[in-house]
């Protein structure tokens, strides 16, 4: 008998993909965002970004020196940990809080689970969620506004900002020295459109002038290019799905998690992102998923291999999560962006997820 | 059985935190400030070397179906006495550490130990086994809340010890800075366990 059979385990079916390949092309594919941070924010948001990426690498290779394990810093995975760590960051930020958060990241977020692979939540989310819990101020004040706009992306803000700075100056500060999700955040609070005018209609009026301007086409252009006051690998949703589409191109990440987080946003913020006082409007869904860190989070970090469902129907399950706690945190919680901490949390249901979406075997019959 | 050995064992060995892995609720909820550690562990010492002593000259008299009872009512009489000596004479503690003074009577330190050891010893060794657990606590307690509060709000024991540009690491006075320290000491004590 000439054939050879040959028993062996799963998996059956090799590829030639390697994981430094996957890490290395995602780093390649988060290189546009950069350029534009730098574009905007000078060589500053350079410089936060390597120290983020690099001390990553270096913790990496120390902790696994420490634990007697081969370094495999060479694979890029803590490369990108800490690049996406410092695109989480301000450009006015100190320049030790990347290396803090980097540092966080890998050594407790990834390193004390074992390493890669065996990491429960995606380690740059964690590290941001240390970082803001640890610096609160440093990482949600001293925004810097973009080289050629400003901070809430509001086209015409001169224009209002005139109008308001003698009406109301409590929300011509707001318009000047917000981010655009913190600026509808105010705008939902009606404790906070209460205080903007003695009169109450009047109140009401302003915060739909300034509803109506940071979601119309100049505006929206500003968040789409990135022309806005928020963190450094964030703000441009063009440089993130220029990168995302090379990711998609080269398969590394699927389809089905971005398209159901933007898509869970973007009905979830039609529905119930309208204020008090203005109508339906299919702007406003265009502003919630250019604004914060959807782009980053849906694309770069919602995808990552280890910490989200291995089946297709659970990932479906993960993202759509994803985007209700997002909207949930943003449209009613105390924080203006939700991404991270919905990231996070669906993260640590994948384990739950997964066993509830084991698909049936191949010839299995159903009883 | 030698009282030194009893007396001993808690505090690195048999550490009632870090080996026994025991009131953890206590550990993470008030050991944000060394001075509140140091409240709750020298608490919780007497606490457990009275009911101790008491529950091991009562041990041949206590019906087996209602020892956990008797033992609580035993514990519950000197959390008493130590919640209303404590709001006497350390008003401020008394307040900071709060709810955690009554819990004490529930702490899983100190009914582990009447269960564990003080029904089935005598007096003297029982002394010792209440001593030796409560300063293990005690001090376990006070390495938790030295790290945490040095990182988490730049001072120790109230007196800053950090340079003033030290931005302090509030996580680490929050709860997850308690799992973490808790985390990184038990793998400590684990790690020199294994080099021995």
């Amino acid at each position: 008998m000439k054939d050879k059979y040959i028993v062996s385990s799963a998996p059956h079916v090799h590829d030639k993909t390697t994981i430094p390949m996957v890490m290395w092309n995602v780093v390649i594919a988060l290189i546009p965002a950069l350029v534009f941070a730098v574009y905007y924010w000078g060589l500053r948001a350079l410089v936060l970004t390597l120290l983020g990426a690099i001390s990553a690498v270096v913790t990496e290779a120390a902790i696994q020196k420490l634990r007697k394990v081969p370094v495999s810093v060479s694979d890029g995975s803590a490369f990108l940990t800490g690049l996406l760590l410092a695109y989480n960051i301000h450009a006015g930020a100190p320049l030790w809080l990347p290396i803090a958060g980097s540092v966080f990241a890998i050594a407790i977020g990834k390193q004390v689970f074992g390493g890669l692979g065996t990491n429960p939540v995606n380690p740059a989310l964690l590290g941001r969620a240390f970082l803001l819990a640890s610096w609160p101020t440093l990482m949600t004040a001293g925004w810097v506004k973009p080289r050629t706009g400003t901070l809430s992306g509001i086209s015409n803000v001169d224009d209002i900002a005139l109008n308001l700075q003698s009406v109301s100056p409590k929300a011509y500060e707001l318009v000047t020295g917000a981010t655009p999700l913190k600026v509808v955040q105010s705008l939902r609070d009606s404790s906070f459109v209460a205080s903007i005018n003695s009169s109450a209609t009047e109140g009401v009026d302003i915060a739909n002038r300034i509803f109506t301007n940071i979601t119309e086409m100049n505006s929206l252009k500003n968040l789409f290019w990135g022309n806005i006051g928020g963190c450094i690998g964030e703000v441009s949703a063009f440089a993130l799905l220029l990168g995302a589409a090379y990711l998609l191109y080269k398969n590394i990440i699927e389809w089905r998690i971005p398209l159901f987080y933007v898509g869970t946003v973007f009905v979830l913020s039609f529905l119930f992102g309208p204020i008090k006082g203005s109508g339906y409007s299919m702007m406003l869904p265009f502003f919630h998923i250019f604004s914060g860190g959807l782009m980053l989070g849906a694309f770069f970090m919602a995808t990552d291999y280890t910490t989200t469902p291995l089946t297709k129907n659970g990932r479906i399950v993960f993202a759509i999560g994803c985007g209700l706690l997002t909207m949930v945190i943003r449209l009613v919680g105390g924080y203006p962006e939700g991404v991270s901490y919905s990231i996070l949390f669906m993260n640590v249901m994948t384990p739950l997820i997964d066993k509830f979406t084991v698909p049936k075997a191949f010839g299995r019959i159903k009883k | 059985m030698s009282f030194v050995k009893e007396l001993s064992k808690g505090i690195i060995k048999e550490n009632p935190i870090f080996v026994i892995v025991l009131g953890m609720c206590p550990t993470l909820a008030v050991t944000s400030s060394v001075q509140n550690g140091i409240g709750m562990g020298l608490a919780a010492t007497f606490v457990l070397i009275c009911s101790n002593i008491i529950i091991s000259l009562i041990k041949n008299i206590t019906p087996e179906k209602i020892r956990i009872p008797i033992y609580i009512t035993v514990i519950a009489a000197f959390v008493s006495i130590v919640d209303m000596a404590m709001a006497a004479y350390v008003p401020g503690l008394h307040k900071s550490l709060g709810l955690f003074i009554p819990l004490i009577v529930v702490n899983c330190i100190i009914l582990g130990r009447a269960e564990a050891f003080a029904s089935k010893n005598n007096m003297l060794a029982s002394l010792a086994d209440g001593i030796g657990m409560g300063l293990g606590f005690t001090l376990s307690l006070v390495v938790v809340a030295a790290i945490r509060e040095i990182l988490g709000a730049g001072t120790f024991a109230g007196i800053a010890v950090m340079p003033k540009t030290y931005e302090p690491m509030l996580v680490a006075i929050l709860a997850p800075g308690a799992f973490i320290t808790l985390g990184f000491l038990m793998a400590l004590m684990n790690m020199m366990k294994e080099k021995k």
